[in-house]
């Protein structure tokens, strides 16, 4: 009987055991897996950022043709464009201080498109143009995406934070810091779409 | 004691796996309609279209859900109650699950009848066919003068028809993707029943050699933990695919996860 009886100690022991590995290992996991959702996510909002730089070029040599003389607002495009373009960030380096600088300068280059479409405004036959009213559907495209790959981040990140911080994960991200992220602020008035009237 | 330890933790477990659930269904905001039940592509909340032009419409897209797996779904509403139209169809598509998994094959004619505005929004994987400059065309060309006319059903099936054309050949049917679902969520409930009679056996046959108070204890905190891990493994990213297996004739199987990212264009009339 003794025998059996501490059999059953020992099945229980390592069950217990086996429930708290499974824990600190499914934790684990989790967070690494959080945690890559939130870079991938990142990865996405660059990538619909760039694509609006590089819709920009075509963009602006279209308008061009129409007018001309409006050299002062393609400078300004431009050269917002090529600040854009020069701020990129290291998924692994993402905090408060990098978000805002891709932050502040993304806004500058929505600021100075949304001064070339007023100034597009002026312009009738430009507006007639059928390369740039698919130019100008495509903008609008590339804004949605970047509202919708935005939201996207800031969810995954939300889940993350989330994870990490509740009992009793937050011991687990403790031990092999795992530390909260920042998510996308909305821009203060400059982050206002392009408006584009048809 | 230890049983005692061992049985709090898993209540742990259990109201930690049960949490999750209750926010996540409480997240959504209350604007969006609930994916419907049947699944259906055609859902006239405005009520612009008859009865017998929303089926004959319907059973178009089936046709063609079933016969490419790409799944255009059109949504009519009252009102916007002041979000934006792009915005707006984003979120019903994602939160519908239009289009196939991987796939993302999946289109929304959205039309919001009191804004007066209407957005076709294409899934990641429908962008390449339908580059926004076209669906912006397709609002433009096929949807507005139509419902300017008030002749909503014309608009609809025109721009539907029209982007069949273009998505043609694109996707082809996947029915054995389906079927893999269904096998791989029975696989773990069949497990535990095995090892549950297997247990319960060799359980049955010891007692009846030796009698021990308490034995009953130790099968019933297998079972515990048998459910905490169920728990485990289905928390965090949870498949929430429809998975309704209709696979009557002519009846639409439902959505299966499209996910969209920005795609689209729209228009007012």
């Amino acid at each position: 009987m003794k025998v059996k009886k501490s059999w059953i100690i020992i099945g229980v022991i390592l069950v217990t055991v086996f429930i708290i590995y499974r824990f600190f290992a499914g934790s684990y996991n989790y967070m690494v897996n959080y945690d890559e959702t939130v870079i991938t996510t990142w990865s996405n909002v660059e990538n619909v950022y760039q694509r609006r730089a590089d819709l920009i070029p075509n963009l602006v040599s279209t308008v061009k043709g129409y007018a001309a003389h409006e050299q002062e607002t393609f400078t300004e495009v431009i050269e917002a464009r090529a600040k854009a373009t020069s701020v990129s960030i290291d998924p692994a380096n993402l905090n408060a201080a990098t978000i805002q600088q891709f932050q502040q300068a993304q806004a500058g280059l929505s600021s100075a498109l949304s001064k070339l479409m007023v100034v597009v405004e002026r312009y009738p036959d430009l507006k007639a143009n059928q390369n740039f009213l698919e130019l100008q559907a495509q903008l609008e495209g590339t804004e949605n995406r970047i509202a919708v790959e935005r939201r996207k981040f800031n969810e995954s990140v939300k889940v993350y934070n989330t994870y990490i911080r509740s009992f009793p994960e937050n011991m687990v991200a403790g031990m092999y810091g795992f530390e909260r992220k920042i998510q996308f602020k909305a821009d203060e008035g400059a982050d206002t779409v392009p408006e584009v009237n048809f | 004691m230890i049983f005692l330890l061992v049985k709090l933790n898993l209540m742990i477990k259990l109201l930690f796996f049960i949490l999750p659930v209750l926010v996540c269904s409480f997240s959504f905001g209350q604007v969006f309609p609930e994916r419907p039940k049947p699944p259906k592509l055609v859902n006239d909340f405005a009520n612009i279209l008859s009865d017998r032009e929303e089926l004959i419409l319907e059973r178009k897209l089936v046709a063609y859900d079933d016969s490419t797996s790409t799944q255009i779904a059109v949504v009519t509403i009252n009102s916007l109650k002041g979000n934006d139209i792009a915005d707006y169809s984003f979120r019903l598509a994602e939160k519908w699950e239009i289009g196939r998994k991987g796939k993302d094959n999946g289109v929304l004619i959205l039309v919001a009848l009191e804004d007066r505005k209407m957005f076709i929004a294409t899934g990641y994987g429908m962008e390449g066919v339908i580059p926004d400059a076209i669906a912006k065309r397709i609002v433009e060309n096929y949807m507005k003068p139509n419902f300017r006319n008030n002749n909503y059903y014309k608009g609809i099936d025109e721009a539907t028809s029209v982007i069949m054309g273009l998505a043609s050949g694109l996707y082809t049917a996947d029915q054995i993707g389906r079927k893999k679902i269904g096998l791989s969520r029975l696989i773990f409930p069949l497990f535990v029943i095995i090892f549950f009679i297997v247990i319960s056996y060799s359980r049955f046959r010891s007692v009846r050699g030796s009698h021990m108070a308490g034995s009953n204890l130790n099968f019933l905190t297998f079972l515990f933990l048998m459910s905490a891990m169920g728990g485990r493994g289905g928390r965090g990213y949870s498949n929430f695919s429809s998975g309704s297996g209709s696979f009557g004739g002519g009846s639409f199987g439902g959505f299966g996860g499209g996910s969209f990212g920005g795609g689209g264009a729209g228009g007012s009339w």
